[in-house]
């Protein structure tokens, strides 16, 4: 028996079946790119839509969610965010800038023994409110910090 | 055609700290090339880190994150001499699968 | 549409070079950068190029399929460590001071028949010049941390030093402007743009020091010409040609004025 196959398929549940079929060489990436990425989520244009098409309803408040990054960017092309969350059972990251043309930057899917801590780059059109959306055991909370975008000089 | 990642992966004896930095465009499709016409979306939309085999992180992204992105990610276990693969693919099929050697 | 741009750049530097800060609010302002800059520090995208250009300088290349693990950037054939911070030099085989682009130039053309006067009329970011980006963010890499310590025994060092200077301190074009304007004062700022001052050691190693570099708003490797064009640009001078004499002499100065005076960070990350 193939163990590392029969581990990737046990961990589906919180993956997303094509995740670990690719992950598996099961399916091709192609095929998982057409059922895997989540379009819906990521052309929502207001807050509302984005939080519908996550499935994330009205996410509640948690002071144990932190939002590492700089009250200011001098550049909005590259802007560090990462999340924290020290919610038990926490599952799922996702990271939302109020302003862009599309709210949704990026998400996350956690398995068991992947603790809640992931940083990134986004890139933010002008200053915007940024917010951390984490799921754990099965709930939705929302943490918000604002973001000074400044243009910068000139040159480049 | 994309440029290999650099992966490091550092274990701590009970957890391994992954960093990551992808070599993409990450085309918004919002930009417009020098004639005005605009210039299409190209961006990674998916993300998968195995360990070992076992995934212990998937990712999706939109064009909002960062040309050349970065991802930093922590999971429990992972040992000196272990293999930490991690695996993307972009909106038009381009893809790219690298792995490194836990130090 | 660029050169719309261009000329409201303009405006913008002119004025603030005039019209001080309030430094309260500018101290804000800087803190909160500094803490950006923190924050990028890690996963600098440079890394991307450093290991690209390790890569192609054991790649077999060109006409005559060679590597140039023979190039001599002056501390010995395929000496990488150390290099950088004693660039310019000058150099016997070719009776010139050079910068390491102009270096890497006379390796690729004597080493893996690679015409250099093809490579640097080629635009940057492209084709050669992409290359040339990925072997200077690796071979600086190789020095992250040294001191600088740019020679002057040689008389074409001391020659390039005092072109250099005399170059930095000239000022010209419709703004009557030389790097010294900008360059020349401590505490001076473009809008949230530190200029360092780069007449003074701990400033110059810090501003030379730091290129090549990740460049954020472009999100490409710029090499030292680069960064030094761009100057030029702001200058309202022409551009000078890729690995010509006044690049080098003006390297030569900053690169003299830093040594001892701070560590090597490049390739940075820069905004
Ligand atoms: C009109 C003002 C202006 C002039 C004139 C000018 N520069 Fe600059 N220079 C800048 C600005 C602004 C920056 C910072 C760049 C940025 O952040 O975009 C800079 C950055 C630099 C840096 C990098 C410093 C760092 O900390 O990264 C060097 C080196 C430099 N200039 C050299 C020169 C030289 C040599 C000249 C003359 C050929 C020159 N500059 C002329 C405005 C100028």
């Amino acid at each position: 028996m193939n163990t590392q196959r029969r581990q990737a398929l046990k961990s589906g549940g919180a993956l997303g079946l094509f995740g670990v079929l690719v992950a598996a060489g099961l399916v091709t990436a192609e095929e998982a790119r057409a059922a895997g990425w989540d379009k819906p989520a990521f052309d929502a244009k207001t807050m509302d839509d984005a939080l519908k098409a996550l499935g994330a309803g009205k996410p509640g408040e948690s002071s144990d969610i932190m939002l590492n990054a700089p009250d200011i960017a001098e550049n909005g092309a590259v802007v560090p965010v990462g999340v924290k969350s020290s919610l038990p059972g926490t599952e799922f990251i996702a990271i939302l800038i109020e302003k862009n043309p599309s709210m949704l930057a990026a998400s996350f899917t956690l398995p068991d023994g992947t603790p809640g801590d992931i940083s990134t780059r986004v890139k933010m059109g002008q200053t915007s409110s940024v917010y951390a959306l984490v799921k754990a055991d099965g709930k939705y909370f929302m943490v918000s910090k604002e973001i000074k975008v400044t243009l910068g000089g000139c040159g480049g | 055609m994309a440029g290999p990642m650099r992966i490091r992966a550092a274990s701590n004896g009970t957890e391994t700290e992954v960093k990551v930095l992808m070599s993409h465009e990450m085309e918004t499709g919002q930009r417009k090339d020098p004639s005005g016409a605009l210039i299409p979306a190209h961006h990674i939309t998916e993300l998968t880190a195995t360990h070992n085999g076992r995934v212990v992180l998937s990712g999706q992204f939109g064009p909002a994150v960062s040309k050349n992105p970065y991802l930093q990610f922590r999971f429990k276990g992972g040992a000196k001499g272990d293999k930490v693969t991690v695996s993307w693919v972009d909106n038009k099929g381009d893809k790219r699968s690298d792995e490194v050697v836990v130090s | 549409m660029k050169s719309r741009k261009y000329a409201v750049c303009l405006g913008v530097s002119a004025l603030a070079l005039m019209v001080p800060t309030l430094p309260a609010l500018a101290d804000a302002t800087s803190d909160g950068i500094a803490h950006y800059r923190e924050l990028l520090a890690e996963g600098n995208p440079a890394e991307l190029w450093e290991m690209r250009g390790e890569e192609l300088w054991r790649e077999a290349r060109g006409p005559k399929k060679a590597t140039l693990e023979q190039c001599d950037l002056g501390q010995g054939a395929g000496v990488v460590k150390g290099a950088f911070v004693t660039l310019p030099r000058y150099f016997a085989d070719t009776k010139r001071v050079q910068d390491l682009e102009s270096r890497l130039l006379t390796c690729m053309e004597t080493l893996q028949g690679i015409p250099a006067a093809e490579v640097a009329a080629t635009p940057f970011g492209k084709g050669e010049q992409e290359n040339i980006e990925a072997l200077v963010a690796w071979i600086s890499a190789e020095s992250r941390g040294m001191q600088f310590n740019v020679p002057t025994s040689h008389p074409e060092e001391k020659r390039m030093y005092e072109v250099g200077k005399r170059a930095f301190h000239f000022r010209g074009g419709p703004h009557d402007f030389g790097c010294v304007t900008c360059h020349g004062d401590d505490g001076k700022r473009i809008r949230l743009q530190d200029l360092p001052n780069l007449t003074q050691p701990a400033d110059a190693a810090r501003g030379f020091g730091a290129w090549p570099a990740y460049r954020v708003s472009s999100g490409e490797l710029w090499s030292m010409q680069r960064r030094l064009n761009d100057c030029f640009r702001q200058q309202r001078f022409p551009y000078p040609l890729y690995g010509s004499d006044v690049t080098i002499a003006l390297s030569t100065y900053l690169g003299v004025t830093a040594n001892g005076a701070g560590e090597s960070i490049a390739p940075a990350i820069k905004r």
